[in-house]
Parts: C-alpha cells; structure tokens; sequence
C-alpha cells in the first residue's frame, strides 16, 4: 500500500478528481496549502505600496492505493496536472510513501480490502 | 422647522449612521484578520462615548453661546443632561442634538485609524472622551456655532469673525481628523509587525458604500432642510465622489502600473472629502474637479508619508487632511459666484482675502489638533502606557485584549 501525494495548481483540482475517478480511483482528500517552490512570488499594490507575496497557494491531494496501481495513478495525475503545452513551472510535484496499515473504519477490513 | 425639513434631516440622520459600521468594516477590512475586531469595537465605542460627553457638557461647548463672547468655546452648561430637550421649542433641538452627536462621533472615530493595532482599548475609550472635550469641541465651536444679530448670540471665532467659509465640517472634522490620526500615530509609535496587507478587500467596499452613503446624508443635511441648497450639494458630492474615484486610480495607473480596487475607494472618500467644505461653493464641472485634484493629491500624500516611516496605518491624514486642504483651496481659487454660496474665486475675480482665510483657518486647525491631541496622548502614556504589550500586539488585539476572534483557525 502506498500513500500518493499530490501539490498541484488550485484550477487543476477538478479535472484530476475526474481523471482519478475515471481510472478508478474512487477515494481521495483534498486539502488548500500554502507553501514555495520554483515558482516565484508575485507582487501585489495597496494604496501603492507594493507587498511581495512570498507563498503561493496550491492544492494538495492524498489518495491510498495498492502497489499494483501506483504508476498508473501516478500517470493519471501528473496528465491532468499539467498546464500550458508543455507543461509550466509550479504545475507542482507528486511523490509516494509506503504505508504500514490502513483500517476501514465502518467494517474494520485492513490494508488492501480497506483501500 | 418645516415638516419637510423636519423629514428631510430624519432621514439624513439614519444615512449618516450608516457612516460608523462603515468606517469599521472600512479600517477593519485594511488591517490584518487578528486586529479587525479591535477595530470595529474602536469605531464604533467613538459613538457611545461621545454621546454620553455629549449628553453632559458637548453639546453645550459646540453650540452653546460663546464664552464671554470670545468665540473660543461655547457654554458647556447651556444643553446639560439635554434637558431643554423635551419641550418642542420648534427649533428642532433634540433632531440637531443627535445630528451633532453623529459629527463629533464620526470625527474622532477616524481618529481611530492612528491607532490601530496597538492601543489599549481601555485606553482608548479615555482618550475618546478627553479629545471631544479638549479639540473637537473647541473645533466644532469655532466652525459650526454662527452668531445670531437678532438674538445677540455670539458664535465660534473662526465662523464669525475670522469668515472662514467651511460647508459641512472640512476643518473641524476632516482636517481635524486627519491631523489627530497623524499625531496620536506618532506618540503610539510603529507597529512591531510593520505594514501588513489587507486582509478583507470586499469588507473593505461594503465599507466604503456605507460610508458614501452616510456622506450624502451628511452634506446633505447640513443644507439645514429640505431645500434647494440640499439638491444641490448632493449633485455636487456624487460628482466629487466620481472624480475621486478616477483621480486616484489615474495615479495609481501611472505609479504602479494597475488601477486598484482598494484605491477606486480610496479615491470615492478622497473625492467626498474634498467637496465636504465647499460643495455650495463650486460649479457642477469644479465639483468632479475637486474629487479628482483632492484624490490625485491623497494619493500623492499617502506615497510621501510612507517614504517618512510614519505609521498612520489607514492613511487618515492623506485621505482627510491632505484632500479635504486641496479641496479648500480649489476653491478659494475656482468658487463659482452662480453655486449657492456665491463666492467667486480668485481666477474669476474673487479677492484674495479668501486665501488667506482660508489658509488660517487650514493652518490653525492643523496645528491646534495635531499639539493638543499629541500632547493628550502623550501625558496619558506617562500616566499609564497606552499600548498593548509587544505580546499581545503579536497575538493580535482580537485575541489578546478582547478574546474573540474574526475568523476560526485563521492568523493571516
């Protein structure tokens, strides 16, 4: 079992919950973040003072899924994710961590049965 | 009073109310989303405490027979405890006596924006109460007392003898309120966080309607009934509201290189602020002048005060001082003798007496409000310190002075 997390852009939440759902992966949660990366700040004016914005705001997705299915939803995220034609930068990052148990908590199934 | 004035000043009275949660979601919404709170109880606390100063001498100081007919303050007994106010006398006393209340409330409640985030609240309601006593009411005397030839009353200085011509309050609350925001600014010090960015942009518009709102009734009213001088100074504050609104962004354009919504309204109160002292004086075409000088001109003051360190954290100077002298002097130079007041200025003929009229009466409020509320401030802060501890300024006054905060989970 693996845990798949996701920093994407805000306006890409959507379509990669629909693209997940699609290829079946019914179960995510989806939380906003704030947080830098390569992706620069940007400057914004008050009464003209200006104020750098130093964190960005980004969308962070978690799913849990069996070994067999991480490359395939890991292909499934970042096609969704990207923007532009060729992708751009602060399109954001995926990575994967290993899981030790998972428990449903309606039936108390575990690990693969529970994801 | 007429039955339709009578109306007429009813009305205006509840618009003008509107001015004071206005204000607070106005300055609210400019600060950071731990010290809106603090704002709001700063705001609108101004309106309780002046109305109880006023219910005991105020009403009496503004606008009661002048001392020894000097012209300095007005009799602080003359309307004590209200109670000439039960009898219809037909003047519309207990009317002009909740109207009045409103100005006084309104002029120190901008004052408040000189103490954001950092004063004691405590503290504050003190200094509320000591500065209506001590600058508005002298203020207000010399600006909204006129004497009466009939009756023998003699009014404030600056009205009467002096002739300054101020339309609805440009010097004794907008300057006033300008240069005490400066001043009590100053004696607070910085705050520790420096300048944070707004933290609620459409608070701060629901704001700034409400406030533009209470501002017709404000020059409106003060038209004295329903007549056509009030017609026409509320066609002439809409068109100084406009051409705030283009003044300032037309600046803001051109500095930063974006118009702002944060400055569209900026601009509106600049343009109001403008017209506030001479909306009777100036032509249709001089009044969206007015805005959009006295804005422009807001705009400039508020970049030059930031390159001083001064942290006069919502810019009242700038926006009540800086546009309400512009607006003064557009007018002592381009009055219109066809507007109401029939005054001309000086580019159509009018003498040059007007300037420096006008220029004292500037001169003198600027400097009696920015001394005398520095030093109120500053012997309070001997007595007792009257900012919060460095502690409670960072957790934010929401929390640490009132326990409550404006949004769950939330430090912005």
């Amino acid at each position: 079992m693996k845990l798949i997390t996701a920093v994407i852009k805000p306006i890409r939440v959507e379509t990669v919950s629909k693209e997940l759902e699609k290829a079946g992966f019914s179960g995510l949660s989806v939380s906003e973040i704030q947080g830098r990366g390569a992706q620069a700040g940007r400057t914004e004016y008050y009464r003209g003072q200006a104020f750098a914005v130093e964190f960005r705001t980004k969308m962070c997705i978690e799913l849990l899924v069996d070994e067999n299915d991480v490359d395939k939803a890991i292909d499934v995220i970042v096609a969704a994710a990207r923007t532009g034609d060729d992708g751009e930068i602060g399109d954001g990052k995926v990575w994967v961590t290993p899981v030790e148990r998972v428990v449903r908590v309606r039936t108390g199934e575990l690990d693969e049965a529970a994801i | 009073m007429e039955p339709a004035d009578t109306a007429w000043i009813l009305a205006a009275f509840a618009l003008v109310l509107l001015m004071f949660p206005g204000l607070a979601m106005l300055y609210g919404g400019m600060l950071n989303g731990r010290n809106v709170l603090n704002m709001v109880l700063m705001v609108l606390s101004s309106l309780a405490v002046t109305a109880v100063v006023y219910v005991a001498v105020g009403h009496g100081m503004v606008l009661g027979e002048s001392v020894g007919g000097a012209g300095i303050i007005g009799n602080p007994f003359e309307f004590s405890f209200f109670s000439t106010m039960m009898e219809d006398d037909g003047s519309g006393g207990p009317l002009w006596a909740a109207f009045y209340i409103l100005f006084a409330g309104i002029s120190v409640a901008l004052v408040a924006s000189g103490a954001a985030g950092r004063m004691k609240f405590g503290a504050w309601l003190v200094f509320v109460a000591v500065w209506v006593l001590l600058v508005y009411a002298p203020l207000g005397h010399w600006v909204f007392a006129f004497s009466d030839e009939e009756t023998g009353v003699i009014g404030g200085w600056m009205r009467n003898r002096l002739g300054l011509h101020d339309f609805a309050g440009g010097t004794a609350i907008h300057l006033n309120a300008g240069a005490a925001g400066l001043a009590l600014a100053l004696v607070l010090g910085r705050r520790r966080a420096g300048v944070s960015r707004p933290h609620n942009l459409p608070l701060m518009l629901v704001g700034v309607a409400l406030l533009c709102t209470g501002w017709m009734g404000f020059n409106g009213a003060t038209a004295g009934g329903a007549n056509f001088l009030a017609q026409y100074v509320t066609l002439t504050s809409l068109l100084a509201l406009a051409g705030g609104m283009l003044g300032f962004i037309t600046i803001e354009r051109f500095r930063d290189g974006h118009a702002t919504m944060l400055g569209l309204g900026t601009g509106a109160i600049a343009g109001l602020v403008g017209i506030t002292p001479v909306a009777d004086a100036v032509g249709p075409v001089g009044a969206l002048m007015v805005g959009f000088v006295a804005a422009s001109a807001a705009a400039w003051a508020i970049t030059w005060k930031r390159r001083h360190r001064i942290d006069d954290a919502l810019d009242v100077f700038a926006i009540h001082g800086i546009a309400g002298i512009t607006g003064s002097l557009f007018a002592v130079f381009f009055a219109n003798a066809a507007a109401p007041a029939g005054i001309s200025g000086i580019v159509f003929g009018g003498g040059f007496d007007l300037l420096w009229r006008e220029g004292i009466a500037l001169l003198v409020t600027m400097v009696y409000s920015f001394a005398m509320t520095y030093a109120i401030a500053w012997t309070m802060n001997k007595i007792v310190p009257i900012r919060v501890s460095a502690e409670d300024e960072e957790i934010g006054l929401d929390r640490s002075v009132h326990a409550e905060t404006a949004y769950e989970g939330r430090t912005f």
